[in-house]
């Protein structure tokens, strides 16, 4: 049998990664249900005057997918580690560049993209008016995808550490910063009815910076952990 | 000048010669320090607006200036040790990151009682201070990340990713925070084009920028030091060293 071509190996990759998480819906359904209960928490914290809600949605909603994203960033490598696949990924003649590129785009699409799908209900909740609902989405969508790619990094790092959990909040957090700013600032732009485009093109500019660089640092990551 | 190169790589001649490098830089650290100190504090002009609450500025401005490139130096000496493999970049980059952060720390609390007076607030979210906060945060992530390997070597390499990552981050860090509306006022001191401020100022200010680097590099140089004895314990100079040390 001949080893598949680099392009196959990768949607294999994908395919298989995507198996796992839908075979493990708990996986998938967990980050979201995180998602809910924070966001349920803020209107009692903050009182539930929808105004005084509303004025905190963007921020709000925004700081939560990034916490429940970093939540399970920590999980993206961890069991293909702790089985020894890791190793082999490492070993194949195919770029590891593209194949940790497969692995986060799996991660985006069980985490982000659902999110960014599930968002508009609590958004609603929180009585964010409707009109921002679209920039909301978008900006959670790009968002989310450099997010993934961030907390790639900070997962191919601590690996082969026990105690990584906690570690890799303190690693990645400060990296996650830019994309909180501009996220919530696109969405409280569409709110106040400022065009909120110039936000979500540099959502993108860095979508398209996380793509060509963060594989470089994950792939970096996974043989100094797998060497460890 | 290869010979140098190959030195460097080698701890004992790098012990030695960062001794003889630290006889002469340490009092010549203090002695600069002492007298921007004087100057800066006594024998300036108090500023016409801010009285004398100003002259925090020659505590200030260095730390934060030097606390910035603290960083650039920890990162480029974790891509010299990934590229070239050479161990004492390592040391280099270990030794750099706990000074940095305290050089940041200094600069934020500084900061914060320069704020008091004259903004009336010990803290205000804006660009270049929540930027400094960032790198805190980002030097003390690659202070946990080096302590939480046990494989030292594996370390010092997951740093060196990680303080490179970083680096990619701060311009972007920086013109993420830079769009608030900003309290600090612009960069005062330009290369190109007039100084903003009075000469008078400015001269203790490069005095005390330029002792504030020496600083740093005896800071370096000493946890450099510390760095190599505790890693090369085990090797004969390391005990011959200490063994002179018992007899004297």
């Amino acid at each position: 049998m001949s080893a598949p071509g680099t392009f196959q190996f990768c949607a294999r990759l994908l395919h298989r990664q995507l198996l796992l998480a839908v075979r493990r819906p708990i996986d998938i359904g967990n980050p979201l249900l995180f998602f809910v209960m924070v966001v349920a928490l803020f209107p009692l914290g903050l009182g539930p005057a929808p105004e005084k809600l509303a004025d905190f949605a963007p921020g709000v909603l925004w700081i939560t997918a990034l916490l429940s994203n970093l939540l399970t960033s920590d999980t993206l490598f961890r069991s293909d580690f702790d089985d020894g696949s890791l190793e082999q990924l490492l070993l194949a003649p195919q770029p590891l560049y593209l194949s940790v590129l497969a692995y986060m785009l799996a991660h985006w699409l069980t985490t982000g993209l659902l999110l960014a799908v599930v968002a508009p209900v609590f958004a609603v909740m929180l009585s964010l008016p409707m009109a921002a609902l679209g920039i909301l989405v978008t900006s959670l969508l790009l968002g989310t995808a450099v997010l993934s790619l961030l907390g790639g990094i900070g997962a191919a790092l601590t690996v082969g550490l026990k105690r990584g959990g906690m570690l890799i909040s303190l690693l990645i957090l400060p990296l996650y910063m830019p994309v909180l700013i501009f996220g919530s600032a696109a969405v409280e732009a569409a709110v106040s009815g400022v065009p909120a485009g110039p936000y979500l093109a540099i959502l993108g500019a860095m979508v398209c910076l996380a793509i060509a660089l963060a594989p470089l640092a994950v792939a970096a990551g996974l043989r100094i952990s797998i060497d460890a | 000048m290869w010979s140098f190169f190959h030195k460097l790589g080698s701890p004992p001649w790098l012990y030695a010669i960062s001794g003889v490098i630290l006889r002469w830089l340490l009092p010549a650290t203090i002695m600069a320090l002492a007298v921007g100190m004087v100057w800066g504090l006594l024998f300036t002009s108090p500023d016409f607006r801010q009285g004398n609450s100003y002259r925090i500025i020659y505590i200030h401005v260095p730390a934060a200036v030097v606390a910035l490139a603290g960083y650039y130096l920890m990162a480029i000496a974790g891509a010299i040790n990934l590229i070239w493999r050479m161990k004492m970049a390592d040391v280099a980059m270990r030794a750099a990151a706990p000074v940095g952060a305290a050089f940041t720390f200094i600069a934020l609390f500084t900061g914060a009682i320069w704020g008091k007076p004259t903004w009336g607030t010990w803290w205000v979210w804006d660009a270049r201070i929540t930027s400094m906060v960032i790198l805190l945060f980002l030097y003390l992530g690659v202070v946990a990340l080096y302590e939480a390997f046990d494989n030292k070597e594996a370390a010092g390499k997951a740093c060196a990713v990680l303080s490179l990552v970083g680096m990619v981050n701060i311009p972007i860090i920086y013109k993420s925070v830079d769009w608030w509306y900003s309290l600090h006022q612009p960069a005062s001191i330009k290369f190109t084009g007039d100084s903003t401020i009075d000469s008078s100022m400015l001269y203790p200010l490069l005095l005390m920028i330029a002792a504030f680097y020496a600083l740093f590099t005896c800071c370096l140089l000493l946890n450099m030091r510390a760095e190599l004895l505790q890693r090369e314990a085990r090797t004969q100079w390391v005990r011959k060293l200490a063994s002179a040390a018992e007899a004297r």
